[in-house]
């Protein structure tokens, strides 16, 4: 695609809960078929973000395109993943019934999914090896494997465009490997995946670009050039010494890894 | 007598049925206590009603019953989100104000209308048979088991039509909102349809138990089952169910209907609690290969 219109665009964005600023006069553009991380402390306004792309929260000020239009009018090809925690996993529904909804953004009012909606769902199961899965309640799923499913359901939406809020939060090291490789795919496919991560340790190696927010847009660009302790003091301030040992080990570790695969 | 106890039990039955429908989406989105705020919010619309028509007329009592029902959740709202309330201490706010309003009205103006607190607070199922629809001269039966079979077709209707929008808005309103649902529409069509449901079940079972149809037999159905569609079936049933067996029971104890049938609801919720197959306390207890007992329970300990 020789679209010269970014996925997304954010231009002069003001959030404030309460009155009280949350995100500050943030403005960025994002490239297409990137795999990007957002970190940043808590209370950095990472989820507000997201959730502001997506629509959920009114900004006080600022404007967001997505493909140069109004979010509302590009809801298709738009997937969000909540956070895990952010609903009720006692709710009377099978895994797959939980995967098909991915598939209502494109159902008009009135509409029952259809065959190919259902073979969509499937497949996106079978993507995140959660088929076995498909008809167990959604309360019997272990932390990974809602993370996974939340995955599936994402995919089955055939966006183009992914935002997801901590898909790797409470997942071990074989599902957090499994999801990695599922945003790689993503990204070779085409797509633009933001993502919103905790984990410092795995920025570089996994991800392509990065954003470090901090109630204002810290820096955003490739991980090579923009994750740097200097970067991280700006966005993570007092914890600076932790932190710049941590970068200086995940350097390491992804210069080890990196080597090692060549 | 048979023809006046079927049709008391069949009032009872729409009435449950309604209710049960509505309330399970209201049990799901954890706002069952909007389902108490909305009855007795609805007060005013009522009165309202009742002094504008000076008559016992429902459709004008169904119009003054929706749109108080909706103001609450409305101001509900409002209060929550600009007023820096939590979500249930508005709801307190303005359900208790908007009843109050109506005790006002009505003991107010109880000389000119025919509308007394116990009747609205309690309902009074036995006189239904005797509240007659006659049109053209027709006799076409009671009169609220019309009324309460229209509210049963439109909240069938609602659900239906709307099935997939409401189970995503149930599961996560910010999710559904996402997806591009209209989630403000859907909120307040089952806002609307719950205050319906009440305002139509008012005269059978009164204010204060309607509440109990609206949220016992969803929360029996939610413990024994684990899909939704079965959820909203059971739900139904078990309030059918109450319904009847209330009113036996009312017979045999000589005592309120309406109190009968909330007191079924609890002992189906009982029943499930303790027998249901997946989640029943004594079923999981004689069951050996599952006798630990779930972690959150470890919580409450």
């Amino acid at each position: 695609m020789s679209n010269k219109i970014p996925p997304i665009e954010v231009h002069d964005l003001t959030v404030a809960y309460r009155k009280k600023p949350v995100l500050w006069d943030i403005d960025f553009d994002v490239p297409e078929g990137k795999l990007i991380a957002v970190v940043g402390p808590n209370g950095a306004g990472k989820s507000t973000l997201i959730k502001t792309i997506m629509g959920l929260i009114d900004p006080v000020s600022g404007k967001i395109l997505v493909y140069g239009k109004p979010v509302d009018r590009e809801r298709p090809r738009i997937a969000y993943v909540p956070q895990r925690e952010s609903v009720d996993w006692d709710f009377p529904i099978s895994v797959y019934e939980l995967v098909l909804m991915g598939r209502y953004s494109h159902l008009k009012l009135f509409h029952r999914p259809g065959s190919n909606d259902r073979r969509i769902a499937t497949e996106a199961l079978e993507k995140v090896g959660m088929s076995a899965y498909a008809n167990r309640q959604i309360s019997q799923l272990s932390g990974g494997q809602q993370q996974r499913v939340f995955l599936a359901r994402a995919l089955a939406q055939q966006a183009d465009i992914y935002l997801m809020d901590e898909p790797l939060a409470g997942v071990d090291a074989a599902t957090e490997a499994t999801i990695f490789e599922l945003l790689r795919v993503l990204r070779d496919e085409g797509k633009t995946v933001l993502v919103v991560h905790h984990d410092l340790q795995t920025v570089s190696g996994n991800f392509d670009w990065v954003m470090l927010l901090n109630l204002r847009l810290v820096s955003f660009g490739p991980v090579e050039e923009v994750f740097t302790a200097e970067n991280l003091q700006k966005a993570y301030g007092g914890r600076l010494n932790i932190l710049t040992q941590v970068v200086e080990l995940a350097r390491e570790k992804s210069f080890v890894r990196e080597s090692g695969h060549e | 007598m048979i023809t006046s106890t079927f049709w008391i039990l069949l009032t009872g039955s729409l009435a449950a049925a309604s209710c049960a429908l509505v309330g399970s989406f209201l049990v799901l989105r954890k706002q069952s206590m909007m389902g108490d705020a909305i009855s007795h919010a609805v007060l005013p619309g009522i009165a309202i009603a009742f002094l504008l028509t000076s008559s016992r007329n429902t459709f004008p009592m169904l119009l003054g019953a929706g749109a108080f029902g909706l103001i609450t959740v409305y101001f509900t709202e409002f209060l929550h989100k600009r007023g820096r309330l939590l979500h249930d201490t508005s709801m307190g706010i303005v359900f208790t104000s908007l009843f109050a309003f109506g005790v006002i009205l009505i003991s107010l103006y109880a000389a000119q209308v025919d509308l007394d607190q116990e009747c609205v607070l309690y309902g009074e199922i036995a006189y239904i048979p005797w509240d007659l629809w006659i049109w053209n001269g027709l006799n076409m039966g009671p009169r609220p088991v019309w009324i309460l079979g229209l509210v049963l077709v439109l909240n069938l209707a609602f659900v239906g039509f709307f099935y997939k929008e409401l189970k995503v808005y149930a599961f996560s309103p910010e999710y559904a909102a996402s997806l591009g649902i209209p989630v403000g529409l859907v909120h307040y069509g089952l806002m609307g349809s719950v205050s319906f449901s009440t305002i139509a079940s008012f005269e059978s079972v009164g204010a204060i138990l309607v509440v109990a149809l609206l949220i016992v037999p969803p929360a029996t159905a939610y413990l024994l089952t684990e899909k939704l569609k079965p959820m909203l079936i059971l739900a139904m049933a078990t309030g059918v169910l109450s319904a009847v067996s209330g009113y036996y029971l009312a017979l045999f104890l000589n005592a309120s209907i309406a109190g009968s049938i909330a007191v079924m609801t609890g002992v189906f919720f009982l029943g499930a609690y303790l027998f249901s197959p997946s989640d029943g306390v004594l079923t999981r207890r004689y069951r050996k290969t599952d006798a630990l007992p779930e972690p959150d329970e470890f919580a409450v300990l």
